[in-house]
C-alpha cells in the first residue's frame, strides 16, 4: 500500500485515497450495524451468578484445626502484613500454655482482599473464602467479630494441625515427633 | 369566547405541548442513545429502573435535581451559574422556527405546524446556535479548572473551523427555495426534497452539523479521555443536567432542522405529516448514535484542517455550481 505523505513515491492517486477511506468508513459502519442484531454478551448480575473458582479471594473465616481447637495463635502476622489494617485481635495464653485471641476483628469495610494474612499465616487459620454477597448499607455492621468470623471447619485443608508440629513442649526423645528425622550421629558422621 | 382570546390560547398550549415534547424527546432521547450504544457494543445498557428501563430518565432527572450544585472555588460566580442556561435556552429556541407539521384548523381558527414562521428563520437558527457556544466558552473559562479552560479553548477553535462551513452549507438550500423562512424552504420541497438536488451541501451541512454538537468524533471540547469532561468539567447537579439537556435538545432540533433543509420537512406520502416529521429526526438520530458507535475522536487540528481546507472549499464550490446550473436553467 502506497503511503498517502511519501513525497519518496511522488503524487498520490488522491482518487484511490479517497476510495480506501471510504471503503474503510463503510467497513467499519457495516460492522457496528452488524452488532446491533446480535445478542448482548451481558450476564445480569442477581438473575446470573456465575460459579466462582474454589481459590477466589473475598471474606474472610477463621477455621479450626481437626481437633475442633481454633487454628488462630494470635502471632499478628496477618496483622502486620495487612497493607490496609483491617485486622486487629488481642493476644492471651490458655491454662494449657497455648496462645489464642480473646478477641479478633476484621474491618471489612477496608479489606482488599489481597490475600496477604492467608499467605502470612503459620496456622493455617486465617482463609479466604469466595462468599463475596455481604455489602451492607451501613458502614459500621462491615465489622465482623470472631464469633462472625469463627467457622468450625478446617477451611482448605481439614487436616492440618500446627500443634502436631510445632509450639508444644517436646514429649519423648529426639526424632520421636510427626516428620522429624532420626538424630544423626556426629561421630559416625565425619568425612 | 372571541377569535383572539381563542388565538392566543391555542398559541399557548401548542407551545406548552412543543416545550413538553421537545423536554419528554430529549430526556428519552438518552435512553435511546444508551440503550444504542449498548446493544451496539454487545452490551445491555440500561435496563433496571422500570421495564426495559424505560423509567431511567426520570432516574437521571431526580438525581441530577438532588445533588448539590457545588461552585468551584475562584470559579467567576455569575458567569459559572448562567452558562448552562444559555447552551440549553438557545438549543430550545430553535426549535421555535422548525416547522414540525402542516397545521391544523380548530372552529376556524388556523393552527400552523410552527411555534413562529419568522422570515429570517435559517439566520435565527445559525444565530442561536453561535451563541450556543458560548455557553461553553464561557462555562469552561468561569470554572477556575485548566482541564474546562482547555475544553473551553478547544470549544472556540472548533467553532471558528466548522462555522463557515455550516453557514456556506445552507447558501444553495436558500438559493433553490428563494426565502429564508423555513415553512418556505419546506415548501420549496413539495416536489423533490432537497436531498436529491444538494447531496453535497447535505453532507457539509451534516458533518458540521456534528462538530457544532460536539458529539463524537467531534466532541473535542469534551474529550473525556484527555480532559475528565472538558467543559463541564466543574459541573454537577442540575447545571451539568442542563449542559447535558441542551446537547441532546440539540440532536432533536439537528434532526429537525436536516429534516426541514434536505429531508423535505413534514412532507411524505401516506402517513401524517407530525409522524413523517418524527421518522425523519429519528433517522438522523439513529445516524448520530452510529457515527458515534463508530468512529473515534479527532485531533483538534485535524479537525481545523478538515474544516478550512475541504469543508469550506467544497461549500464555495457547491454555491457556484448551483448558481450556474440555475442560470443555465432558467434561460
Amino acid at each position: 500500500m502506497p503511503e498517502v505523505n511519501d513525497p519518496r513515491r511522488g503524487r498520490v492517486n488522491s482518487l484511490q485515497v479517497v476510495a480506501r477511506a471510504t471503503a474503510g468508513l463503510w467497513h467499519g459502519f457495516m460492522m457496528v450495524l452488524w452488532h446491533l442484531g446480535r445478542r448482548p454478551i451481558t450476564e445480569q448480575y442477581p438473575e446470573y451468578k456465575r460459579s466462582l473458582p474454589e481459590r477466589t479471594r473475598a471474606r474472610i473465616i477463621l477455621t479450626r484445626d481437626p481437633d475442633g481447637e481454633e487454628r488462630c495463635v494470635a502471632c499478628f502476622l496477618c496483622s502486620g502484613v495487612c497493607p490496609v489494617s483491617c485486622i486487629s485481635m488481642a493476644a492471651g495464653e490458655r491454662e494449657d500454655g497455648r496462645r489464642f485471641a480473646p478477641w479478633f476483628r476484621i474491618n471489612f469495610a477496608r479489606c482488599i482482599y489481597c490475600g496477604l494474612c492467608e499467605e502470612a499465616c503459620p496456622t493455617l487459620a486465617i482463609q479466604l473464602t469466595p462468599f463475596y454477597e455481604f455489602c451492607e448499607p451501613d458502614i459500621l455492621t462491615m465489622v465482623a467479630e470472631k464469633k462472625d468470623l469463627l467457622v468450625d471447619h478446617g477451611g482448605k485443608n481439614h487436616d492440618y494441625n500446627f500443634y502436631r508440629f510445632a509450639g508444644v513442649a517436646m514429649v519423648g526423645d529426639k526424632g520421636a515427633h510427626v516428620d522429624e528425622a532420626a538424630p544423626v550421629d556426629l561421630k559416625s558422621n565425619l568425612p | 369566547m372571541s377569535a383572539w382570546t381563542l388565538g392566543i390560547v391555542l398559541l399557548l398550549i401548542k407551545l406548552l405541548v412543543v416545550l413538553v415534547v421537545l423536554l419528554l424527546l430529549a430526556a428519552y432521547l438518552i435512553y435511546v442513545e444508551r440503550r444504542l450504544l449498548g446493544f451496539m457494543q454487545l452490551r445491555l445498557g440500561p435496563n433496571r429502573a422500570g421495564p426495559q428501563g424505560l423509567l431511567q430518565p426520570i432516574a437521571d432527572a431526580v438525581k441530577l435535581l438532588t445533588k448539590e450544585d457545588f461552585i468551584p472555588a475562584g470559579a467567576d460566580r455569575v458567569i459559572f451559574l448562567y452558562a448552562p442556561a444559555l447552551v440549553a435556552g438557545t438549543a430550545l429556541l430553535i426549535f421555535a422556527v422548525i416547522p414540525f407539521a402542516r397545521g391544523w384548523t380548530f372552529r376556524g381558527q388556523e393552527i400552523p405546524g410552527v411555534v413562529s414562521d419568522l422570515n429570517v428563520g435559517l439566520l435565527f437558527i445559525l444565530a442561536l446556535s453561535s451563541i450556543g457556544v458560548y455557553g461553553v466558552a464561557l462555562g469552561g473559562w468561569a470554572s477556575n479548572s485548566k482541564f474546562a479552560l482547555l475544553g473551553a479553548i478547544r470549544g472556540a477553535a472548533q467553532m471558528i473551523s466548522y462555522e463557515l462551513a455550516l453557514g456556506l452549507a445552507l447558501v444553495p438550500v436558500v438559493m433553490l427555495a428563494r426565502s429564508f423562512s423555513l415553512v418556505d424552504i419546506v415548501q420549496a420541497q413539495a416536489r423533490l426534497p432537497f436531498i436529491i438536488l444538494q447531496p453535497l451541501a447535505f453532507m457539509i451541512f451534516f458533518i458540521s452539523a456534528v462538530a457544532e454538537m460536539k458529539r463524537i468524533p467531534f466532541d473535542i471540547p469534551e474529550a473525556e479521555n484527555e480532559l475528565v469532561a472538558g467543559y463541564h468539567t466543574e459541573y454537577s447537579g442540575m447545571r451539568f443536567g442542563l449542559y447535558f439537556l441542551g446537547e441532546y435538545v440539540t440532536m432533536v432540533t439537528l434532526g429537525a432542522m436536516l429534516a426541514a433543509f434536505f429531508l423535505g420537512g413534514w412532507r411524505g406520502p401516506l402517513l401524517p405529516p407530525l409522524l413523517w416529521f418524527f421518522i425523519k429526526v429519528f433517522i438522523v438520530v439513529f445516524a448520530l448514535i452510529w457515527i458515534r458507535a463508530t468512529l473515534p475522536r479527532l485531533r483538534y487540528d485535524r479537525l481545523m484542517e478538515f474544516g478550512w481546507k475541504i469543508l469550506i472549499p467544497v461549500a464555495l464550490l457547491n454555491i457556484i455550481i448551483t448558481g450556474g446550473v440555475m442560470l443555465a436553467l432558467r434561460r
